[in-house]
């Protein structure tokens, strides 16, 4: 049984200009301890996707679909038991840990307050057990920096406090929602490095949420593409990588300057990415699309299997180069 | 003669500290220190390092936007450090300047024809405002926008269009230099792609030298004939742009190059990727002699005592360590 199940996911918000479709008809799984990165440019409803399944919508959106989280339908489940998976089971990192950590309480205390809701602990235990998650995330002298202020701290120094936030209810699905995109690179590969050792460690599963295909090359075993709120294609990592067979993924990866490949010319993919208001009923990437044919601006593609990948085009797998 | 030859340039900020008394002497933070590069025309630079690393202080004090404190910033033969206001004036419009966040860039009050125009019309006063109007949409249409939509205003275009009408901007002065500060770093990829295949067809056309400042390795070797790398204000390295991704000698740059993942799974696996321990120390307060040896793993007592020599072990290869050795962490482990 898959850990987290998403079928028809849609989102809509409601906006003056009329509704905007942020996310139409997703479905993807998550097996226990697997990683799902979610790839996508802005706009792609990537992040509006976990907004969706976790019930963070703004207060103008709108989430439909079933979402089912160890068999259990999240939209079934009352207030109480919908917040105890959000905190207990589920957490979530977001990408600017600045902004996600309140500036006026210590570091410690928004941590305790985790322990203490979720898991019933007293102050000392939770203390304790802050500690221990603190050095999990190698925070040098973790006991001291407790009653610290987020703003004592450095950008990636404030975002493992936010992994260690999130593990402290051990849950079993991590969604990290660009985690590394405010950091330096060193940094990024020591946070994506420090994500990698916790999955090994406790076996947490994981959505991973990026626009950087290098960052999903290093560490995740599938990959979800998405365009215009659209799963374009999905599929294992290497298989993605090696032979895509979807015309947005096969642009992407051209369109990307290699440090391992000395490339002449960077191969673009034309025009703009979509106005989400102004979506036509066809594929979302047809007006940008090489391989583009009449049926594309009319009826959205099904995402269908092919070979170990699954892919939404209208186009012959053997057209996509 | 190169078009830029900037020569030991240093940059100092006063920093005084929060609650001082107005007697209390202030903090120097030496934002770049010793800094030194030629740039031929026709050329690209490419500058990489972290946050805080000085390269966009660099960036300021070549177009004369933040007073340095020593050195020589020498174009053709005048020292742009001692020119009187006037010559500067006529100077200013050989080198201008892009910028990262593209909306932010822009005037939002303004319509863009008269962004692009505005350049212009400060330098040249005789131009009408017929000739500034003809001449930004002859811009809109170079760097591939339509020239109808001179009027809008910045707010009615996407990220990549508005990079575009900064490029168009800069450019519509002729100028020699271009200095892009993070120019792509906002935008997502496939628009990414668009706008670096734009400056580079542009540089060709036009005869431009380019100093290209960015955070991503990868997009500066694409573009750079030459990169130097940068730490706390320091030249790490500088070498030919291939040279220097494929042969580094620093161990700075071999961690920079070890910790950019690549978008291939099969060599992203084979591939040993050693992290680079710690954070970048504060710039206040660097550590004495070379300022990486607090995380260098190749770090030596004696590296505390002075500052490195820069080494040249090859022709046009500049590296600021005297344990210098070629590592390719690009290379598949064994």
């Amino acid at each position: 049984m898959p850990l987290l199940d998403v079928d028809t996911l849609g989102v809509t918000f409601d906006t003056p200009d009329g509704t905007v479709n942020a996310v139409n008809d997703l479905s993807f799984s998550v097996d226990p301890g697997e990683t799902l990165a979610i790839v996508g440019e802005s706009g792609s409803g990537k992040s509006q996707t976990v907004f969706g399944v976790m019930g963070l919508l703004a207060r103008n959106g709108r989430a439909t679909g079933r979402v089912s989280f160890e068999g259990k339908a999240l939209s079934e489940m009352s207030d109480a038991e919908f917040n105890r998976v959000r905190g207990d089971a589920i957490s979530m990192i977001f990408q600017d840990p600045m902004t996600s950590l309140n500036p006026y309480i210590r570091v410690g205390d928004q941590m305790i307050e985790v322990l203490t809701l979720h898991k019933g602990l007293g102050r000392r235990a939770a203390r304790d057990e802050c500690v221990r998650m603190l050095d999990a995330v190698r925070i040098p002298d973790a006991r001291a920096r407790l009653d610290q202020y987020p703003h004592e701290f450095s950008g990636g120094m404030r975002q493992r406090i936010m992994i260690a936030m999130a593990l402290l209810c051990r849950p079993k699905l991590l969604i990290a929602d660009e985690p590394t995109t405010a950091l330096d690179v060193t940094v990024q590969a020591q946070i994506m490095k420090l994500l990698g050792d916790i999955r090994e460690e406790f076996g947490t599963a994981m959505i991973l949420i990026t626009h950087d295909l290098g960052i999903v090359a290093d560490s995740c075993d599938r990959t979800l593409v998405m365009y215009g709120g659209r799963a374009m294609e999905e599929g294992p990592t290497q298989a993605l990588f090696e032979s895509p067979s979807h015309p947005y993924t096969t642009g992407l990866l051209k369109a990307v300057p290699r440090l391992d490949i000395d490339q002449p010319e960077l191969q673009t993919i034309p025009g703009e990415p979509p106005d989400m208001s102004r979506l036509g009923p066809g594929c979302p990437f047809a007006p940008r699309c090489l391989l583009v044919r009449e049926v594309c601006r009319e009826t959205m593609p099904p995402l269908v299997s092919h070979g170990a990948l699954r892919r939404a085009c209208h186009a012959d797998p053997a057209e996509v180069t | 003669m190169s078009l830029l030859s900037v020569r030991n340039l240093d940059v100092t900020f006063d920093i005084r500290p929060r609650g001082a008394w107005p007697w209390t002497p202030s903090q120097q933070l030496q934002a770049v220190r010793d800094m030194s590069f030629d740039l031929e025309a026709g050329q690209t630079l490419g500058i990489v390092g972290e946050s805080g690393s000085g390269k966009s202080t660099l960036a300021r004090a070549i177009i004369g936007t933040v007073p340095s404190s020593d050195g020589q910033i020498l174009w053709g033969d005048t020292d742009l450090r001692r020119m009187d206001p006037r010559e500067r004036r006529r100077h200013r419009r050989e080198v201008q300047m892009i910028f990262q966040d593209p909306l932010a860039a822009l005037n939002p009050r303004m319509t863009v024809g008269e962004i692009i125009a505005e350049p212009l019309t400060t330098h040249d006063r005789d131009v009408g405002r017929k000739e500034a109007r003809r001449r930004a949409g002859e811009m809109m249409e170079k760097v591939g926008l339509l020239p109808n939509l001179l009027n809008r205003y910045p707010h009615e275009f996407s990220g990549g269009q508005c990079q575009r009408i900064g490029i168009a901007r800069a450019l519509i002065l002729n100028p020699r230099l271009v200095i892009c500060d993070e120019p792509v770093s906002a935008l997502d990829v496939s628009v990414q792609a668009q706008v670096v295949n734009l400056l580079k067809s542009l540089q060709r056309e036009m005869g431009l030298s380019l100093i290209f400042i960015a955070h991503d390795l990868s997009v500066v070797k694409h573009i750079s004939d030459r990169t130097l790398v940068m730490y706390l204000g320091r030249k790490m390295e500088e070498a030919e742009a291939r040279t220097l991704v494929r042969a580094p000698r620093h161990p700075y740059t071999q961690a920079l190059i070890a910790s950019v993942p690549i978008p291939d799974p099969q060599r992203e696996k084979a591939r040993h990727r050693p992290v680079l321990e710690g954070e970048l120390p504060s710039p206040a307060n660097p550590p004495s002699g070379c300022v990486f040896r607090t995380r260098c793993p190749k770090a030596r007592p004696d590296c505390a005592k002075a500052v490195p020599a820069m080494q040249v072990p090859e022709d046009g290869h500049l590296v600021a360590c005297p344990y210098q050795e070629v590592v390719s962490p690009l290379a598949r482990s064994a």
